[in-house]
């Protein structure tokens, strides 16, 4: 399979950057997008020419390390995946594809299709965790929860924060992976003690690191390759509401 | 006064105003399609309900004064999430697709920008009657504003109507995305209840829609016609 690839080119932080064309032969099927990124690095490297920066980890999809936009949609074409496990049989000889980094202010590109997303962490850091004392381990079983309630938690759980959700938005609003990160914890009883103050501080948090607000189009959970459900934004603006007017 | 700042600093609680002026004022468009359709009840019941609107008073200027603030608080919030939208990403991608968004809730900006541009239009083409003076001059026999005959000689003109009738589709665009929008933002989301919700979305639009553009519609098929006695200048 031979390609003609369009890659966002970007030497640093402050460089300009711009789109490079490059070719690429030899692909087969049933290599993922990112060992077709490997193939054009290789061919790059013998060329003495600096190989494309992109970010990976673990290759199988539950890291949220890989971060490409593929034809203006963030992981590309296949619903519920990740760029590492999108494979080349999704595309076919001669086509042409643009590849970009995730877009957003808060999310600055380092090198190429890296970008900096350590905005995420500062969110989790303001508060997604649940405080408890150390001490032995509680029993697994001691709370009941309902299996719906314990399904909710974990789908919301799923997120892997790579930031598709932003990267998709007309509007780079991070509100479908901060709702998900609140949604984790206010669906179990040991989310609810730090429940108001969590949703106050990550909210604000979010707007601090300059995301746009949410317009409710829908595309983060489109691309969101663990399919988390707009259901927890609107969880997330009723928390949130409560917990400006009670706290 | 710096808890209303703060309240509206917050995208989230922004929106919330956003969404709630928004129910008002879809409210208020569906008093004021109800009320209008009275054209169709002939000259003595319109201009009736037109003097009763009159006759409020203060109550008038308290629910004019309302619905401005609202538009107001809607149209200064929203370009403010818009501008900071628009920051947000200041490096745009060369190429963007999209899988789910739709095409009304990608313009809402642009559709509420046309329809606040109409709003003024229309106050003072009928309200003010600064585009048309000689409305304020139309009495019927009982020595009533003549409302109706303003609202047939109004729409007679097909160029009038025409702004009218395209005002209405774009509103409806706006409501499309809207009503449904608003019901997520006030966090109103339960997959056994939205399909409710996006059925009411459509079918309101729709009637509000429909039933404003019924009036100029009315008007230019002559099923709404002119009493006898008043002159078309």
């Amino acid at each position: 399979m031979k390609l003609k690839l369009h890659i966002w080119r970007q030497k640093n932080a402050r460089d300009k950057g711009k789109m490079v064309t490059y070719e690429v032969d030899g692909i087969i099927s049933d290599m993922s997008f990112l060992e077709m990124l490997d193939v054009l690095n290789e061919k790059l490297i013998l060329n003495s020419e600096e190989p494309v920066a992109f970010d990976h980890d673990c290759r199988e999809g539950i890291c949220g390390a890989c971060s490409l936009t593929i034809n203006g949609i963030p992981h590309g074409p296949e619903k519920e995946t990740t760029i590492c496990q999108l494979h080349m049989r999704h595309f076919k000889d001669g086509d042409e594809i643009y590849i970009e980094p995730f877009r957003a202010r808060a999310f600055p590109v380092i090198r190429d299709l890296v970008t900096d997303r350590s905005a995420f962490d500062r969110i989790m850091q303001a508060g997604g965790f649940v405080s408890a004392r150390t001490g032995g381990v509680p029993d697994a079983n001691a709370i009941p929860i309902s299996k719906k309630e314990a399904d909710l938690a974990m789908d919301n759980a799923a997120c892997i924060g790579c930031g598709a959700c932003v990267a998709s938005c007309k509007n780079a609003s991070a509100m479908l992976f901060v709702a998900a990160k609140v949604s984790q914890y206010a669906h179990l009883p040991q989310g609810q003690p730090e429940r108001k103050r969590r949703v106050l501080n990550m909210v604000a948090q979010m707007d601090k690191e300059g995301f746009g607000g949410c317009t409710n189009q829908y595309e983060c959970e489109a691309v969101c390759p663990k399919g988390i459900s707009v259901a927890s934004i609107a969880l997330m603006n009723r928390d949130f509401f409560k917990a400006s007017v009670t706290e | 006064m710096a808890a209303l700042v703060r309240f509206l600093q917050s995208t989230i609680l922004s929106k919330v105003v956003v969404a709630v002026t928004g129910l008002f004022m879809v409210l208020f468009l569906l008093g004021h399609m109800t009320g209008n359709l009275q054209m169709y009840l002939g000259q003595e019941t319109m201009n009736v309900y037109a003097e009763t609107l009159q006759g409020l008073g203060g109550l008038l200027w308290v629910i004019r004064g309302a619905l401005l603030l609202f538009l107001v608080l809607h149209v200064i919030l929203t370009l403010r999430l818009k501008f900071l939208s628009m920051s947000a990403r200041p490096e745009p991608y060369a190429v963007k697709n999209y899988v789910r968004a739709t095409l009304t809730s990608r313009t809402m900006v642009w559709s509420g920008v046309m329809l606040s541009l109409f709003i003024v239009y229309h106050l003072l083409h009928f309200t003010v009657k600064a585009t048309n003076p000689a409305y304020g001059g139309l009495f019927d026999a009982a020595g009533r504003h003549d409302v109706y005959s303003m609202v047939i000689l109004g729409y007679s003109n097909v160029l009038i109507s025409m702004v009218y009738i395209a005002a209405m589709i774009l509103l409806g665009f706006h409501l499309f995305h809207a009503i449904e929008s608003m019901f997520q933002t006030l966090g109103i989301n339960h997959e056994k209840y939205n399909p409710i919700i996006h059925g009411l979305s459509v079918t309101l639009s729709t009637i509000i829609v429909v039933g404003f553009i019924m009036i100029p519609v009315g008007v230019l098929a002559g099923w709404i016609a002119l009493p006898a006695g008043v002159i078309v200048l």
